[in-house]
């Protein structure tokens, strides 16, 4: 399997705080890839430096073996890059539906050709078969912002595969949801692994969840990888039960 | 869907018919109506060119959720355009054209350095325009005539005159309901969608593969080009220009007429210059007091609804929705793969 992402050394810096300490890795075509670690270890930091959100104090970023640091994250996004954000990021103001065709209209044809073009973009059919993906059928019309938690981060997840990403990065896509809801969403993150072949990385905090979805697990703690490995190594390290899991 | 969104065809259909016929004397129709007299018609087509500007901050505030305190500046700068042009020898239809690309392409240049720092920051910048803007009008009076203003006259196009009120009238109704049609079909597309975005989430919206700063130029320059297309208006509707209308205080009035009529409603822009324009002429009784009264007006408004007159409409016209458990969809746990 090729190398879809590599990080190299990336670091970041705030002032005189150090988030992100040159961490390596790289993540396959198709995988599933955990990052866990305690909170304020840098996480969510390094996602911002994957996806431009925030530049690396130092280090590189590779898609495909390409560079991409530096880039917008529109521009990573039309790349095949997308992601969830760690608290819950939907447009409240606009249905379901239009939530879904907004995440994917950048992607059809030109500018210009868009504002002559179909309301919807052409992307109506590709909607309705997210929405049914989801189970959020019954909310199509409804306004995102009158959606409870549950149904926002289903919503919220919907618009990053909107795209069809090669790349999806989920940033605690199981925080708030119910036990019923975590398993459904496990269920429905594998099959589009499956049916697609996108590249997963995932951070997360629910132990149970991360280590029943994720192939592989990378640990960081103060803005380093300290293990990395798959999900039954990782759960009997050390260094890990020490750093994060507490036990 | 509320009674509001229901009604909006034939309400429209109403508006139009209504807004063609009122000035006109239908006595000869048999019906007994004698039309508006000559200043009443100024004032529905001030009306309706007030609220193509407004239009354009609406999109730039309401929709795009920017800042602008610019917009009579570029009314000056389409005012101007379209009265030195025409006395130039260039058509109207021309110096229109001319007018409102050449407010997009001042907005592309302001708002490009602008932008980067937006929300209130393009405020301050759009700001220090409108005073540059106003100078710039009152001092060169080798171009604009400065304080003693400048004569325009009215259009003639394909031989037609348009100079009678009536006529310009209804020349002004079938501009501004093109503007507006043009208008409705930008935020009915994806531009429209992408506008609400990056308002709502500008964060979200750039990890979507919108770029926002693109959006927020286009939204601003488009905004700026309808202030440009009001002032080719305005300046054959009063037929005199001077540097007063297009200084700061008006262009404050313009984002107030947003706020108070709705920013991001669609019909909003039409209320607030329809409260700004005709507000003056009921409250004359009031003399100096008209903006007192005004002021005391929005306070009220922005205490108890702050989503404008629009706002205040639909929430007396939508019945309350509570949540009930029966909302609920099927759980996911019905979900299969």
């Amino acid at each position: 399997m090729s190398t879809v992402l590599e990080v190299r050394d990336v670091a970041k810096s705030f002032g005189g705080v150090h988030a992100v300490r040159g961490v390596s890795f790289e993540v396959r075509e198709g995988e599933i890839l955990g990052l866990i670690g305690p909170n304020g270890s840098g996480k969510s930091t390094l996602f911002n430096c994957i996806l431009g959100q925030l530049t690396p104090t130092r280090g590189d970023v590779l898609v495909d073996g390409r560079s991409v640091t530096g880039l917008r994250p529109s521009e990573l996004n039309r790349l095949g890059m997308s992601r969830t954000f760690q608290l819950l990021q939907v447009f409240p103001q606009l249905s379901v539906r239009e939530n879904l065709i907004l995440a994917g209209q950048e992607h059809e044809g030109s500018r210009f050709g868009r504002l002559f073009g179909p309301r919807d973009a052409g992307l109506s059919g590709n909607a309705e078969r997210m929405i049914e993906f989801f189970r959020l059928g019954h909310l199509a019309n409804e306004k995102a912002g009158g959606l409870s938690y549950g149904q926002q981060k289903l919503l919220d997840c919907a618009m990053a595969f909107m795209a069809g990403p090669r790349l999806v990065l989920l940033d605690e896509p199981a925080g708030g949801v119910n036990l019923t809801m975590l398993a459904n969403l496990k269920e429905r993150l594998q099959a589009i692994n499956k049916e697609t072949g996108a590249t997963f990385v995932v951070i997360e905090h629910n132990m149970e969840f991360v280590m029943s979805l994720c192939s592989r697990i990378l640990v960081l703690a103060e803005g380093a990888i300290i293990a990395e490995g798959p999900p039954d190594t990782i759960r009997k390290d050390p260094k890990v039960i020490e750093a994060y899991l507490g036990h | 869907m509320s009674k509001l969104g229901s009604l909006k065809l034939p309400l429209l259909i109403l508006a139009i018919v209504l807004l063609v016929l009122l000035p006109a004397d239908l006595t000869g129709m048999g019906l007994p109506w004698p039309g508006l007299k000559r200043y009443g018609i100024y004032i529905l087509s001030l009306w309706l060119v007030t609220a193509i500007a407004a239009m354009g901050v609406n999109l730039i505030v309401g929709y795009a959720g920017q800042e602008t305190l610019a917009q009579a500046a570029f009314l000056g700068i389409g005012a101007f355009t379209t009265a030195l042009l025409t006395k130039a020898g260039i058509p109207f239809f021309l110096a229109f054209l001319a007018s409102g690309v050449l407010a997009f392409i001042v907005g592309v240049l302001l708002g490009f350095p602008a932008l980067r720092v937006q929300k209130q920051y393009l405020a301050f910048v759009t700001l220090a325009f409108s005073v540059f803007a106003w100078l710039v009008i009152r001092n060169e009076d080798w171009l604009t005539g400065g304080v003693s203003g400048m004569a325009v006259d009215r259009p003639v196009i394909l031989g037609l005159s348009f100079k009678p009120a009536l006529t310009f009238y209804w020349f002004t109704l079938a501009v501004t309901a093109l503007l507006t049609f043009a208008m409705w079909w930008l935020l009915a597309s994806p531009w429209g969608r992408a506008f609400t975005a990056l308002r709502e989430n500008p964060i979200r919206a750039e990890s979507l593969g919108i770029d926002v700063r693109d959006y927020t130029l286009l939204a601003f320059a488009i905004g700026s080009g309808y202030g440009g297309f009001a002032g080719a208006l305005y300046a054959p509707l009063v037929e005199f220009i001077d540097p007063a209308p297009f200084a700061l205080a008006p262009s404050l009035l313009y984002l107030l007429m947003v706020v108070v009529g709705g920013a991001g409603s669609f019909i909003g822009p039409f209320i607030g210059a329809g409260v700004a324009v005709l507000l003056p002429e009921w409250l004359r009784f009031a003399e100096d007091y008209y903006l007192v009264i005004y002021a005391a007006m929005v306070i009220a408004l922005m205490a108890f609804c702050p989503t404008g007159i629009v706002g205040l409409i639909e929430r007396l016209l939508t019945p309350r929705r509570r949540p009930h458990a029966d909302d609920k969809g099927p759980a996911l746990s019905e979900a299969k793969p």
